[in-house]
């Protein structure tokens, strides 16, 4: 049996430390979700206006944060404001941000094929059924958009959650960045730390994603 | 004289410059029923929806019970409580079940109690033969039951009028029957009806009168019996002869 280091885990507190580093990555993930889902909800609305002003703003948007690789972003939001706007951000609350940013934009294209996706004649059954506009929305759009979006949302959900580990990069010391700290501490007395480390956060990981997901394939089967 | 229910006066209806109504008059007294015939495209489901006010109008008036719906939005609101629609396609909201799908709209946007809703509601469903079906979800009934439903729920609104527009276009021959049959019992409680149909004899059954179209126009309107026995014009004449078949032995 090759050597995993895994015994390094059991040292002082190294465990415990490699879960409070994957709770600040836990916890950033789902400050930005929470953020980001009613954005999203309210930017998916826009984006089925007519009105080519709103179309082109929120596209413009869209494509936007797509096309930057997120660690761009979070350089862009953690170095960049610094000097030019004066912003003493913290890396947890940049994180935040460039996370609100891409999971609004991506929610908010979601949110807009799901809205598509209802018939044409739900809108007119409503409106004929004396509903005003917000109403038709609240009661009858929504939680059928809500239905079709929870499997492409916990999608964005854990890619969200899979793209805390760049956070790192940014000086916040989440689960990789403690995992790095234990294995270069430890080189001398457990050179084979790499591999347990990384394969504790492989399994933390696992763990939350899985979750995310079976609850959506509950609420899936509950609501459809 | 029966009061005058609807009044539309030169109504005129484009799209882009492609006219679907042109000019058109209509008198609906209450407890008429009024059958709209017409071959595909002559602007009969149009006039429906423009009637409700889905569709924008360019020229012209509708009036409900004497109040003008065009170009006035809180008029139009009010009076769209009064005009109950029934669409071809199956326009139940998925979500809800059947009782959740009646009651939604008195309990919010007429803010009705909720109890008397229900009660009313089963007591509708009762007389279409579904009371059976209340909890169930528009995804377990059949195209008729749901249009039946679809009925429940226009009616528990106390429309003034009812439009149809097609409602069994989209259903098996046997489920026609059980849609026709419910809104023949509201023709006898002397319901305010405008239906738009291809089914013959079931026009013929439920009209006081007859209203025929054809290119954007009414072509004739008379009663029931004498359009179906001596249509005046050539065109009408000929629409009904689609229906006739000649035996080829």
């Amino acid at each position: 049996m090759p050597d995993l280091g895994l015994e390094v885990l059991q040292k002082g507190s190294n465990f415990i430390r490699l879960i409070e580093g994957f709770w600040v990555a836990v916890e950033i993930s789902l400050f930005s979700i929470a953020i980001s889902i009613p954005l999203g909800v309210f930017l998916g609305i826009l984006m089925t206006r007519k009105n080519k002003l709103i179309r082109f703003l929120t596209k413009f948007y869209l494509d936007f944060i797509r096309i930057m690789p997120q660690l761009v972003l979070l350089f862009l939001v953690f170095f960049g404001t610094t000097r030019s706007m004066g912003w003493n951000l913290s890396g947890e609350m940049a994180a935040v941000i460039v996370f609100v940013l891409w999971g609004t934009a991506e929610m908010g294209d979601l949110v807009r094929s799901a809205l598509l996706s209802i018939p044409r004649h739900q809108y007119e059954s409503s409106v004929a059924l004396g509903f005003s506009r917000i109403q038709t929305y609240f009661y009858i759009i929504l939680p059928q958009t809500l239905r079709r979006l929870i499997p492409v949302s916990i999608n964005l959900i854990t890619r969200m959650i899979k793209t805390t580990s760049l956070i790192l990069m940014i000086g916040v010391v989440e689960v990789l960045k403690v995992g790095q700290q234990i294995i270069e501490a430890n080189r001398m007395t457990s050179p084979n730390a790499a591999f347990g480390i990384f394969f504790v956060i492989f399994i933390l990981y696992f763990v939350i994603c899985w979750s995310v997901s079976m609850i959506a394939r509950y609420l899936e089967r509950k609501w459809s | 004289m029966a009061d005058t229910v609807l009044e539309i006066k030169n109504l005129v209806k484009k799209f882009n410059e492609h006219i679907i109504i042109n000019g058109l008059n209509l008198k609906v007294q209450e407890g008429e029923v009024i059958v709209i015939l017409g071959p595909s495209g002559c602007g009969k489901s149009t006039l429906l929806r423009c009637i409700n006010g889905l569709e924008e109008i360019q020229s012209g008036s509708i009036k409900v019970q004497g109040r003008e719906t065009v170009g006035n939005k809180k008029n139009a609101v009010l009076l769209r409580q009064k005009i109950g629609m029934v669409f071809q396609s199956y326009d139940l909201f998925p979500h809800l079940s059947v009782l959740g799908n009646i009651m939604l709209s008195p309990v919010k946007v007429q803010k009705r109690k909720k109890d008397e809703v229900k009660k009313e509601a089963l007591e509708l469903l009762e007389k279409v033969g579904l009371s059976d079906k209340a909890d169930s979800y528009p995804r377990q009934l059949s195209g008729g039951q749901k249009q039946r439903v679809a009925i429940v729920r226009a009616l528990i609104l106390h429309p003034e009028i009812l439009l149809f527009d097609e409602v069994t276009a989209a259903l098996d021959p046997e489920m026609v029957r059980e849609v026709l049959d419910v809104i023949l019992g509201l023709a006898k409680q002397r319901r305010t009806m405008l239906i738009v149909t291809h089914e013959m004899q079931f026009a013929k059954a439920v009209a006081d009168r007859i209203v025929f179209m054809d290119e954007s126009k009414i072509i004739e309107e008379g009663g029931a019996k004498e359009f179906f026995e001596h249509p005046r014009t050539e065109r009408a004449k000929k629409f009904l002869n689609v229906f006739t078949f000649e035996d080829i032995r």
